[in-house]
């Protein structure tokens, strides 16, 4: 038996051409991480193009893994492991690779056409010049041919099977089972009987080719976490599952609508593939058609839901406003890429913030959240639907692409678990009104097929209580007041804002909303262990702002806000509690590194 | 049921259309028609968009949700998806149905979801005080075409049949018998039933159907459809359409040798003879033509929301899903 070393976290990154099933290799040996109960945190990076220029620093996809024992808040800034299919993959990788580290080459993508369109010179080849490295160059494509001589399959699926061989050698390295790829290559190739017995193969021969390499093996345990049953979640899929248990909850139907659009087209497709769970979805025409529908829905008493990006958004102001006006429930989900118009598809940013709070013509406000991780998706999900619902409302769900495609380890809960949720539907009423409000300012939603409770309801403006038509100057200026004092009242539903690491009292208060929470929170481990006097509080409940948010503001010297933009939760600060806190934007399409945060802090501290 | 009468469906609104606008006489006849139709009125919704027509619901003694512009097939299709026993009614005008509205309106008609269209064309923006519209005849003068319109036209018919519409058929303001009976085959009809009502707005385009509704000159420029019957026009009925392969000709019956057997006889169900018919639209080489009324084109399909529901049933019995088993994922572990 060779030694197997521990390890308490790893940060591997696969990278090669958009198609060579990078994505898809990353998401399996995240799974099986997930299935041994490792923390793990991932970052997708694909160009937009679907087959981009080949062996080119632009065509490039990566996948990125972080997995450990100890708590994983982030994707990591350095790679300890490269699985590299071509030249341009490491040239445009290398630099981020930890001295020392692995290297893990497909030797076929390093011929002298490749090195030169990486930008190598064409004769010299890089894997040899690594001395310091640990370099491991694997004839993916040789193997996987001499494999399948044999088997009555295209020279191209021959080839598409080396992601398998990168595969099944690094699950031999760091000691995975095979067990949960071989599972998902059988519902793939069900009905290919051909094609699967060639994948299986060739991972299994990455696998034996560990076993027979004498290299060093190793080992990375599971979590440290309190002990329950978890499993792996992404962002996309967190958000489905979290408004499909709300629904449910609810004892409402879920209704979803949505138009194909990167990177939410995922919500669609989860949705679509829920229809046991009795769920709707709907893809619409366009983007306009899938807000109006899902608004459609909610008035018919299902729980309308849609969701976007960009330039979607943008095209569904129109309708945001109109369930305002009407006053139904209704979730929107963003998840930004950057902007503006096309912007970078592909790519994450937090810009559409001031949009979200701003967005729409008239005097307008709708509740904000902002989920921080993959798997707090889940819950923030609920409760945005939970207060679309009670509240009678639409809320917008801002998400982004590294949160939508970043995975995590979720301890999913059980339906008994959960908060209720009660819709204010009608109970016994002899002088109903559709504009009659509660204590908290809500109207009772009334569904048709309601005997006796027949009424109009639409985008003008009206009459208090009645909900008649009205112009009346007073009456206009009444309905706009007590529209903000609903949406204001459900502040005091948000849970109280609290530091998450540090003290209560310092020099530098960090605050972050969104999908930066993970990085800022590893940011300031290293910054305490250096004894900074810095502490980290981070915002989900977004709009209206929570009470105790300035008690907490109060109590550091200066304020720094993290965000990947050019500076939007920053103005809402200022603009609320009149201090002068700091802007650190970062506007690449890319999260933040730790170290970048770290050394914004040092820089002012 | 059997005890509604028109009054059951007026609401307590005061109309606010122009006195003498061509809208009075279509909720008038949609309020006569609904207490036959069967439905109890808390399952009936209006929809609508922005407009003149649009603001048909508020009028209605039933649910009704007045939306924005152009977009009351959307909302329609959320509420018909939410609730497929609900009766439900779009009513839109040729600029939210046509114009800011075209999109939806071609893709509701494609999917045939079970719902009514009534578009009630004026070939005006009547609200906005008198802009040409996508149904405006080129070279029209309005505000905003002070030298004419430039754009030619849609021909509403012969576009909802190209998108898939599986009924069609046509009717005018003035004849309330003709667009009550056109209003319940539009009701009865399974699928997306669109209705181009011909609608007087009295100010700012007044008189522009009057070739089709002035008895003098509507009994030569007008053909009525009825299924099964000879294609005759004419204070005589001298005249009859005849079919001399795909090209359709007038005939007089009078003046040649043509005889009864020469005339082409109505079959809704034909839609090659439906998209011949729908370009009887005074454009060159149809300027003889009479515009027909009645309806062109009827066809049984499978409706939207019918086979939405049937999937989501077949697939919660084929495959049984719990909340818990979706949850927990096909792969987990236990720390």
């Amino acid at each position: 038996m060779i030694f197997k070393k521990i390890l308490e976290q790893v940060t591997i990154l696969f990278a090669g051409n958009s198609g060579d099933g990078i994505q898809f290799i990353g998401r399996q040996f995240t799974n099986t991480s997930a299935f041994l109960g490792n923390n793990l945190s991932t970052l997708s990076d694909f160009p937009a193009e679907i087959r981009a220029p080949r062996d080119t620093l632009a065509g490039i996809s990566g996948f990125q893994i972080h997995f450990g024992s100890v708590e994983i808040t982030s994707p990591g800034d350095f790679f300890d492991v490269l699985v590299v299919m071509n030249a341009a993959a490491l040239k445009k990788n290398f630099p981020f690779l930890k001295k020392g580290g692995k290297i893990i080459a497909n030797t076929m993508g390093f011929t002298s056409k490749s090195l030169q369109l990486a930008g190598y010179t064409p004769d010299v080849d890089p894997l040899k010049e690594l001395y310091d490295y640990d370099v491991y160059p694997l004839d993916m494509i040789g193997h996987s041919h001499k494999l399948l001589q044999n088997f009555n399959i295209s020279q191209k699926d021959k080839e598409v099977a080396k992601n398998m061989f990168a595969l099944g050698f690094i699950y031999w390295l760091y000691s995975r089972p095979l067990g949960y790829t071989e599972y998902c290559l059988k519902q793939i190739f069900k009905k290919n009987t051909k094609l699967l017995q060639a994948n299986l193969n060739v991972l299994r021969a990455g696998y034996n080719f560990g076993e027979i390499s004498e290299t060093e093996r190793f080992i990375v345990k599971s979590s440290n976490r309190p002990s329950g049953i978890y499993r792996n979640v992404t962002g996309n899929q967190s958000i489905t599952l979290g408004l499909a248990t709300a629904a449910i909850q609810a004892g409402l139907n879920l209704f979803y609508a949505g138009y194909p659009i990167t990177p939410a087209s995922d919500l669609l497709n989860y949705f679509a593939s829920y229809k046991n769970l009795g769920i709707k979805s709907f893809q619409a025409e366009d983007e306009i058609s899938a807000i109006t529908s899902a608004i459609g829905a909610s008035y018919a008493g299902d729980l309308g839901v849609t969701g976007t990006s960009g330039p979607g958004m943008a095209l569904k102001q129109e309708g945001l406003g109109l369930a305002f006006m009407l006053e139904l429930p209704l979730v929107i989900i963003n998840v930004q890429r950057g902007g503006p118009s096309t912007g970078l598809p592909t790519k994450t940013e937090q810009s559409d913030l001031l949009q979200a709070i701003y967005g729409c013509h008239g005097e307008v406000s709708i509740p904000v959240l902002a989920p921080s991780s993959p798997s707090r998706a889940f819950t923030v999900a609920f409760y945005a639907a939970k207060i679309a619902i009670e509240h009678m409302t639409p809320v917008i769900l801002l998400s982004d692409g590294y949160l939508a495609n970043g995975s995590e380890l979720w301890r999913f809960p059980k339906t008994y678990q959960l908060d209720t949720i009660c819709p204010p539907f009608l109970k016994n009423s002899k002088n109903y009104s559709p504009y009659q409000r509660d204590e908290i300012g809500v109207r009772r939603w009334v569904k048709p097929g309601l005997a006796g409770y027949e009424h109009r309801i639409g985008g003008l403006e009206k009459e208090d209580e009645t909900g008649n038509i009205s112009y009346d100057p007073k009456n206009h200026e009444k309905m706009v007041k007590l529209r903000q004092k609903k949406i204001d009242f459900i502040k005091k539903k948000w849970p109280k804002p609290r530091i998450d690491s540090g003290k209560k009292t310092g020099k530098l208060l960090i605050l972050s909303w969104g999908s930066t929470y993970g990085i800022v929170r590893a940011a300031i481990k290293i910054l305490l262990s250096e004894g900074k006097s810095v502490s980290h509080s981070h915002l989900e409940y977004i709009y209206p702002l929570p009470n105790g948010l300035d008690t907490i503001l109060q109590n550091f010297k200066k304020v720094l806000i993290p965000e990947l933009n050019n500076g939007q939760l920053i103005h809402i600060i200022r603009d609320q509690f009149l201090i002068d806190a700091i802007p650190f934007s970062k506007i690449q399409g890319i999260p933040f590194t730790i170290f970048e945060i770290v050394e914004k802090v040092r820089e002012i501290i | 049921m059997d005890s509604y009468n028109k009054k059951n469906f007026s609401s307590d609104q005061d109309i606010k259309w122009c006195p003498g606008c061509g809208n009075y006489s279509i909720l008038k006849q949609v309020q006569t028609i609904l207490p036959e139709i069967g439905f109890p009125k808390e399952k009936i919704v209006f929809v609508s968009g922005i407009g003149c027509s649009s603001r048909f619901p508020y009028y209605m003694d039933t649910f009704g949700l007045h939306g924005i512009h152009g977009r009351a097939p959307a909302l329609a299709t959320g509420i018909k998806l939410a609730n497929p026993d609900l009766n439900v009614w779009i009513i839109t005008g040729d600029g939210d149905g046509l114009s800011i509205g075209g999109n939806h309106l071609i893709h509701l008609l494609r999917r045939n979801l079970d719902v009514n269209i009534l578009l009630f064309n004026n070939e005006i923006y009547g609200l906005t005080k008198g802009q040409h519209s996508p149904t405006s005849k080129l070279g029209f003068k309005t505000k905003s075409s002070p030298l004419g319109t430039i754009d030619n036209p849609f021909n509403p018919l012969s576009l909802v049949l190209g998108a898939g519409a599986s009924f069609i058929a046509r009717t005018t303001d003035r004849d309330p018998k003709h667009l009550r009976e056109m209003l319940l085959r539009a009701q009865e009809h399974r699928g997306t039933s669109f209705l181009e009502i011909y609608q007087n707005c009295n100010v700012f385009n007044d008189g522009v159907f009057e070739n089709f509704t002035e008895k003098s000159k509507k009994v030569n420029q007008t053909l009525y459809l009825k299924q099964g019957e000879l294609m005759r026009f004419g204070s005589k009925k001298q005249y009859g359409i005849r079919l001399d392969g795909i090209y359709p000709k007038v005939i007089s019956l009078q003046e040649s040798s043509y005889s009864f057997s020469d005339i082409w006889t109505h079959d809704e169900n034909d839609r090659t003879k439906a998209e011949i018919l729908t370009r009887f639209f005074g454009t060159p080489g149809y300027e003889k033509f009479p515009r027909p009324f009645g309806v062109f084109y009827k066809e049984e399909r499978p409706t939207y929301d019918m086979l939405f529901h049937d999937q989501i049933s077949l697939a919660q019995k084929n495959h049984p899903m719990s909340l818990d088993i979706l949850l927990s994922g096909d792969l987990h572990c236990k720390i």
